[in-house]
Parts: C-alpha cells; sequence; structure tokens
C-alpha cells in the first residue's frame, strides 16, 4: 500500500528549498506573487484558473495520482488546488511554509507532461500553472538545490553540466578521433560555415553520453549530410532555466542557440534526442525572445533518422535482434506527434515491436521530465514511486516479450533506467540511435 | 585597417589553385578558406596516415601536425591554424608553429589590421588569453566571452575570480565571476559575466552583467550603471567615444540606453544587435516592433518592412545613411536595404556589404546549392560552387569577386575585379 501523500511529502529535506523559504517573509511573498500575477500572466492564466469546474476529470491523466492510488493530493487539479488557487484566493497573502509545500509540488509532483489536458473537458494545461508557480517560487529564491545548480551552469557556460568551452571542442575532436577508428574518413566539421545541418546536443552528451555524439557523427558521415557543430557556446540546447521559471536566462540560452546556427549560416537545426530541449527551442525560449516559431527549423532527431530512413540515406543491415517497445516523450509526441514516424525507424530496424499500453499521445510519462529528474536525489525515491503505474506498463509489454525499451529522450532515460532498476523489471533501455547505429549499413567502415 | 589600396585591382580574371589536382594529390581536403584580398587559398588536408597539414595555393607547410583546426586567414593575409603535436596545442602562422604550447587553444581573434592574434588558452586546467604567443600573467579556473580591442592590443574575457563546488548554490548568488582585462581582474564581482566590448583607443571596457540572480545591467570598467533590468545584451562603445550603448529590458518590452539612460523614445518587442556608423552619430539596430515581426530601425525608427521569421546581419553604411540586412520570411531569405526588400528570394545570404562611399550594397546569396552575388538588388546569374564576400576596392566603384568555379572537369579558384558599372549597365 503506497503511503499517503502527506506523508511522503514529510520524508524529503531540498537544501535549496529549505534556505530560500528561511528567506521569507509574508511580505514578501505577497509582493512577489502579486506582481508575477500582474505583470506576467493574462487572459490564458485566468481563463485556466476560472475555467475549472473541479471535475477531476483530469485525475485519470496523471501517473502521480495513479501510482498512489488515486490519491487526489496527486490529482492535477488537485496540485492546482494545492498551489495557484490557493494564491489567488488568498491574493498572495500565504505563509512560507504554504511556499515550500507549493514548491515542492509545483517541482517535484508534476513533470509538466500536458497528458491532463487531454483528460480535461477545456483544455486546461496544468503544466502551465505548475509552471507559473516554480516562476513564483524562483523569483522568492526557493528552488531545489540540484535544480537551481543547473540552472547557474547553464547561466555561466551556456550549457547545463558546467562543460567548460575546451572540454566542448576536445570533446568533437576526441570523438571525430574514435570514430575514425571505425570510419577512416569520418568528420564531425567544426565551424563549418554554410553547411546544412547545425547538430545540436544536451550537456551531458560530451560529459557523460560521448558516444552518442559518436553514433551521430557515424550517422551523419553515412547519410552523407552536410553538416557542422559549433565550436563556441551555443552548442546545447537543453533548458533548465525554463524548468525552474528563470525566464530571463532561458532567452539568453536560446538567443545563444539560435545565433550560433544563425552565425553559421546553416538552413536547419538537427537536434539529438532530447524532449525537453525541443521544448524550449521549439516552444517556450523562441517565443520569450519574440520568435513565434524557431526562426531556424528545428528537426528532432525521431523526425531526422525518418527523413534519412526514407530518403535512402540510411539503409539496414541487420534487423536488432530482441523485440523492443516503444516510450513515447511527452515533448516530441503530445508536443509535435514525431510517434508514429518513431515506430515506421523502429520497425524498419527491429524484428519485432511490442507496444505498450496505453502509447503514443496517451502514453505514460517517464516521471523524470519537466525538470523532476533534475532535482537531483533528494527526490529520487519520490520519482519512482511517483511512476509505479510506468513499472506496471512496462512489465505489460514485458510480459508479452518485449525485453528493450526505445526511449528517444535523454530524461526518459534517466527515469526509466531508475523505474526499471527499482522494481526490478530487468529491462535495456536505448536511444533509437543506439540501433541505428547498431544496425545500419556503414559503407567504407573498417573491417572488424 | 588594412589598406585595400595595396590591393591588386586592375580590372582581371585569375585562376589562383587548381583544386582538381589537390584532390588527386590529398586523399583528404577540408574546406578551403581564401585571403582577404584574394590572392590565396588554403584548406587543411590529410598528408599522411593520422597527419594534417596546410595547403596553400597549391604548396604544402613543411611541418605536419596531427591536427589542425580553424584555419583562418588574418585580415593582412597570414595564413593562422590551431594545431596539436604530441599532445598540445599552440597557433601556426603561415606554416610556423608559437614556440609556447597549452594544453588547449581556441576562438582565435585577430587585429583589425591582422597583426595582433589573439587566442584562449587553457594549460594544466588554468585559463588565459595569449597574444602572438604572450599569455596573461594570470591564470583563472575558467574563462569564456573572450574579445579584444581593435588594435588587438588588449583583451578581456568573462573569468571565474572565485571557486565554488558545483552545487553550491549560495557561494554562487553572492558572486563569483569578473571581467579581466589584459589577465587583471576587475575589482568587483558578478553572479554572471557575458559578453563584453572594449573601447576604441582600448582603455576601456563594458560587459553585460547580473549582478543578483534577478537583476541584470551593464558594467564598464567594474562599476555598474546606477538602474537593474530585468536582461541586457551586449554593450557597445561608440566608434569615437568613451559612451556606451546596450539595449536592456524594462517593464516587459526593450530599449536602448546609452550611459543608463534611455536614447530612443520607443520600446520595442525586441532589440538587439546594434550598430554604429563610422562617426558614431547613426545607430541601427534588430528590432521586434511587433511579437513575431521583425526589422531594422535606425536611430529608433523601424522600417515598416518587417520579416516573420527572422532579421539577421545588421549593417550600416560608414556614413551612417544606409542600412541593410538579412530577412527571412516563410522559409526563404531576402536582402533588404533602407526598408527595401530585393526582388530576389535565397535559400540562404550573407550579410551585406556598402561601398566606402554607400552608393553600392552587394552580398553573398544561395540559391539551388549554388553561390551568386547580388549587387543593388540585381542577382547576378553566375554562380559558384564556393563564393566569399564581396569587397569594394577603396573607391567603389570596383568589386572583387573570390570564388571557386566548376564544371565537368574543373574546380578553380578564381580572384575576379570587375567594374561595378558593367554589372549594373
Amino acid at each position: 500500500m503506497t503511503e499517503s501523500a502527506e506523508k511522503i511529502k514529510k520524508q524529503f529535506i531540498d537544501k535549496g528549498i529549505e534556505k530560500g523559504v528561511e528567506e521569507l517573509t509574508p511580505e514578501k511573498i505577497e509582493k512577489t506573487i502579486n506582481k508575477i500575477l500582474k505583470s506576467e500572466t493574462g487572459a490564458r492564466f485566468k481563463a485556466y484558473v476560472e475555467t475549472c469546474v473541479h471535475c477531476g476529470l483530469c485525475s485519470e491523466g496523471c501517473h502521480y495520482y495513479l501510482s498512489h492510488d488515486k490519491d487526489p493530493a496527486f490529482s492535477p487539479a488537485g496540485k492546482v488546488k494545492q498551489t495557484i488557487w490557493e494564491i489567488v484566493k488568498t491574493k498572495g497573502k500565504v505563509s512560507p511554509e504554504f511556499i515550500k509545500q507549493a514548491c515542492e509540488i509545483a517541482f517535484t509532483e508534476c513533470n509538466l507532461c500536458k497528458r491532463c489536458a487531454m483528460y480535461c473537458p477545456f483544455g486546461i494545461d496544468v503544466a502551465y500553472l505548475m509552471l507559473t508557480m516554480r516562476r513564483i517560487c524562483h523569483m522568492l529564491g526557493v528552488v531545489p538545490q540540484y535544480i537551481c545548480d543547473t540552472a547557474h551552469s547553464h547561466a555561466s557556460t551556456m550549457n547545463q553540466m558546467w562543460v567548460k568551452d575546451d572540454e566542448w571542442i576536445d570533446s568533437l575532436i576526441w570523438q571525430e578521433e574514435e570514430a575514425r577508428e571505425e570510419i577512416p574518413d569520418l568528420r564531425i566539421p567544426l565551424e563549418k560555415e554554410g553547411a546544412d545541418i547545425f547538430y545540436s546536443v544536451i550537456g551531458p552528451e560530451p560529459k557523460f553520453r560521448a558516444q552518442l555524439i559518436y553514433q551521430a557523427a557515424v550517422i551523419m558521415n553515412v547519410a552523407g549530410a552536410d553538416w557542422t557543430m559549433p565550436a563556441t557556446p551555443g552548442w546545447d540546447n537543453s533548458d533548465m532555466c525554463m524548468f525552474i521559471g528563470e525566464n530571463e536566462m532561458m532567452g539568453r540560452l536560446k538567443k545563444s542557440h539560435f545565433e550560433a546556427a544563425m552565425r553559421l549560416k546553416v538552413k536547419r537545426i538537427v537536434m539529438g534526442e532530447c524532449g525537453h530541449a525541443f521544448r524550449s527551442v521549439y516552444d517556450m525560449g523562441n517565443r520569450w525572445l519574440g520568435w513565434k516559431m524557431p526562426p531556424i527549423p528545428v528537426i528532432h532527431a525521431l523526425e531526422f533518422y525518418h527523413e534519412l530512413l526514407t530518403q535512402g540515406k540510411i539503409k539496414v543491415a541487420k534487423k536488432f535482434d530482441k523485440a523492443v517497445t516503444f516510450h513515447d516523450p511527452c515533448n516530441v509526441v503530445r508536443g509535435r506527434g514525431l510517434h508514429e514516424m518513431g515506430r515506421e525507424v523502429t520497425r524498419a530496424f527491429t524484428n519485432e515491436l511490442i507496444e505498450m499500453h496505453p502509447n503514443r499521445e496517451q502514453n505514460l510519462c517517464c516521471c523524470a521530465g519537466g525538470g523532476v529528474i533534475n532535482c537531483g536525489p533528494p527526490f529520487k525515491m519520490k520519482r519512482i514511486d511517483g511512476d509505479r503505474i510506468k513499472a506496471e506498463q512496462l512489465f505489460n509489454a514485458k510480459s508479452r516479450g518485449a525485453s528493450t525499451i526505445i526511449a528517444p529522450c535523454h530524461n526518459c532515460h534517466g527515469g526509466l533506467e531508475d523505474i526499471v532498476h527499482h522494481y526490478g523489471l530487468g529491462m535495456d533501455i536505448k536511444f533509437l540511435g543506439d540501433i541505428i547505429y547498431e544496425c545500419m549499413e556503414k559503407p567504407g567502415a573498417s573491417e572488424g | 585597417m588594412v589598406d585595400l589600396d595595396a590591393w591588386d585591382w586592375e580590372v582581371d580574371k585569375r585562376m589562383i589553385a587548381d583544386l582538381r589536382q589537390w584532390k588527386e594529390q590529398f586523399e583528404h581536403i577540408e574546406e578551403p578558406c581564401v585571403s582577404p584580398d584574394g590572392e590565396k587559398i588554403a584548406a587543411v588536408v590529410q598528408s599522411g596516415e593520422m597527419e594534417f597539414s596546410v595547403c596553400e595555393n597549391g604548396t604544402v607547410w613543411e611541418s605536419p601536425f596531427d591536427k589542425v583546426w580553424y584555419l583562418r586567414y588574418t585580415p593582412d593575409g597570414r595564413l593562422v591554424g590551431l594545431v596539436s603535436d604530441t599532445g598540445t596545442w599552440t597557433v601556426a602562422v603561415d606554416g610556423e608553429a608559437w614556440e609556447e604550447t597549452y594544453d588547449f587553444v581556441w576562438n582565435t581573434q585577430f587585429s583589425e589590421d591582422g597583426k595582433n592574434i589573439t587566442v584562449a588558452a587553457q594549460s594544466g586546467m588554468e585559463y588565459f588569453a595569449v597574444t602572438n604567443g604572450t599569455p596573461w600573467e594570470n591564470k583563472f579556473s575558467f574563462m569564456t566571452n573572450l574579445a579584444i580591442s581593435r588594435d588587438g592590443n588588449h583583451s578581456a574575457a568573462s573569468v571565474q575570480t572565485i571557486s565554488i563546488s558545483e552545487g553550491d548554490i549560495w557561494s554562487f548568488r553572492k558572486g563569483c565571476f569578473s571581467v579581466a582585462v589584459d589577465g587583471e581582474p576587475w575589482d568587483t564581482n558578478f553572479v554572471n559575466v557575458w559578453e563584453m566590448d572594449i573601447s576604441a583607443d582600448g582603455r576601456h571596457v563594458a560587459a553585460e552583467v547580473r549582478t543578483t540572480i534577478y537583476d541584470f545591467t551593464i558594467a564598464v570598467d567594474g562599476k555598474t550603471w546606477p538602474e537593474t533590468f530585468q536582461a541586457v545584451w551586449k554593450p557597445k562603445f561608440s566608434p569615437v567615444t568613451t559612451s556606451v550603448t546596450a539595449s536592456v529590458r524594462k517593464n516587459g518590452v526593450w530599449v536602448l540606453m546609452r550611459d543608463g539612460r534611455q536614447i530612443w523614445d520607443r520600446s520595442f518587442v525586441q532589440l538587439w544587435h546594434h550598430v554604429y556608423n563610422a562617426d558614431g552619430t547613426k545607430i541601427a539596430a534588430i528590432v521586434a516592433p511587433k511579437y513575431g515581426r521583425w526589422t531594422m530601425a535606425l536611430d529608433g525608427v523601424p522600417w515598416s518592412l518587417t520579416f516573420g521569421d527572422l532579421v539577421t546581419d545588421a549593417v550600416i553604411s560608414a556614413d551612417g545613411r544606409r542600412v541593410g540586412c538579412v530577412g527571412k520570411e516563410n522559409g526563404v531569405y531576402f536582402i533588404a536595404v533602407d526598408g527595401i526588400r530585393w526582388n530576389d528570394t535565397f535559400d540562404m545570404a550573407w550579410k551585406p556589404v556598402f561601398s566606402s562611399d554607400s552608393a553600392y550594397v552587394a552580398a553573398k546569396v544561395e540559391k539551388n546549392g549554388r553561390y551568386f552575388l547580388a549587387l543593388n538588388g540585381k542577382f547576378l546569374g553566375h554562380g559558384f560552387k564556393s563564393l566569399w564576400d564581396p569587397v569594394f576596392s577603396p573607391d567603389g566603384k570596383k568589386l572583387l569577386v573570390r570564388g571557386i568555379e566548376d564544371g565537368p572537369d574543373k574546380e578553380q579558384y578564381h580572384r575576379k575585379v570587375i567594374k561595378v558599372s558593367d554589372i549594373l549597365g
């Protein structure tokens, strides 16, 4: 039996939140809340707050609610009730303790996955309301420590992992050298002005997952793509500032990213398998800067792989020999509709695709996205407990033969790894690029 | 500045290099670069197994390296690459490596006359700038946003002055970053320091800074403007005085300020990349007069012409009378000058170039995978495999064209000088 929400909340201590709350006064809270509500919200906020009829239909859309035995405290409407509605009702007259609870709810009990919006008869976007609560928390200086540090990294280095300028370039040169062992004429072209494609990744790739850059370079070279990567900040498309409500830094990050691409005169940006970064470049960061749409087309890896496959630029050499299931990341499926493209590529490179249920735009969240995994170790078990329903979904797919999960998103990877490990599911997790790299034809590759 | 009068401005077309021969000679050739005067073309080439060098006008540098990257010409025509040998890095100029080596070098920058070369460098996890082989005396645990003065005699960068552990968000907020000028950090620390500019006389530095995690402003020589803002973009010095201008975000909109005071009488949804004319009397900037629409503004007055996708590559003529940019609408690129969009559409367009008297404006453009020149709105039909930005002669009457022509049996780099009047008729 899962413990009640009230009991669970008492177990988590985060220094960022605790110390932030110590600095609060009721006057500061009231002033900040009213400033944000007055100057940064408008018709959208008002419509969402006033339209909700408290029907509770959103509840079934939320993995936290489903994983906590349908505890109303974890329903989307319940979370809004404990945060936004209260501050609106009281006109900002809430206590530091309230802000502490609201911060924990907004940051660690909602992945901003927007699944609940599909269950709401009015399409109310609870993710927007939770982001508004996060924005208020940021302006009050009450933010979980780990994600706050990541945002500080973004601000200082323009990437989320404190990767220094030289370390980035060195990583690319290193991966080029490694990949040349396999494909002797391979290049990772740095600073190639006028290339067709600007390939961008997220901070963890050069830091922890450099093999993904290697694999992308192999795919690009085999496909004959005219591509480049920048030797300057702006290479990282990720954005934890977006998730803490630090909108000013979100704008700076996206400016850096798009202007690196503009400087290199590329036609489009192709990005690796990251979901939240897509949200930042396609929806939020660009719009904060004044662009309705990305100034340069942004192509997510799923779409790019599909393009390469359907245009015959990459070919299948062998089929992946384990049955796979496909996890639909929220930001590129509900946010962009790439679920069928992902499946077409998966089917091409694998022998068997076993669907998890629900799937596509109805898929259940990994519980890592929306910055939740970035809140770090203090909330790890809360995150895992909050997605028991995902473990059940995966176990069901496994019981029908799936042994490998394809998760085309970094945060999904991290979240699913924890779920698979904790619930003892015994399944492998791969990026789609892992499968393509392993199973594609590689003309010109060295033997062995 | 480089003496353009010294260049060959005789109307002529000369083949500088036959690139087919290069391709027969080398296993691997990277994308070439050409000298500003068009007399030389060079590329990184693979000269042996895991051995790289540079081929310039058919001649290969004597010493090969383990790696060569970021090959660029200085304004005065010297060829500079970042090179690695036995695990260390340095700068090679016309094939001669600097004596000093480092664990890594990057971000090459040249003075306007090309005499001074500065790079960012790291050795032993300490960061510093190096000019012509001479490093800063002080080293830092982190450095970025390197900038140099016009004459290249001074360099500045954002540096970390107080080390903190990852996760120490409280020390971070107290301010651990500053600006180092020629290696000497300012007395003041900031939460963050981003892009900066050095005055024309090389004696002052202005930077965009964050004084708390919520407050942004401009700092000049370590002293901040009195007011803080919601956000700021890169400051710029006037080309002739020490006054500083920057766009700042106040009450959710962007305005242009000089030395802390608003100078344009209107605000914009966005305002960035402002540029000065030669005597500093005129300022143009990329602006968004309303959400999702972009244009240029001259002294605060926006064009009526706007673009939906983007505006980039802002340029103002030396006399300040004319303004140009690259615009994009519905996925296609345009050149726009003085509020008028040229008729032709392009797959890509580069920054327009004004003649010194501002009578003419030319640009490199791309269409269907070929590169062309456009001049005063006229699209020149002769396409190139590769093309570099056009250069006007000092009197503005001739144009230097640097391009690679190809065909079934040829791939040649040509330097060509043509009369503007012959193009425009």
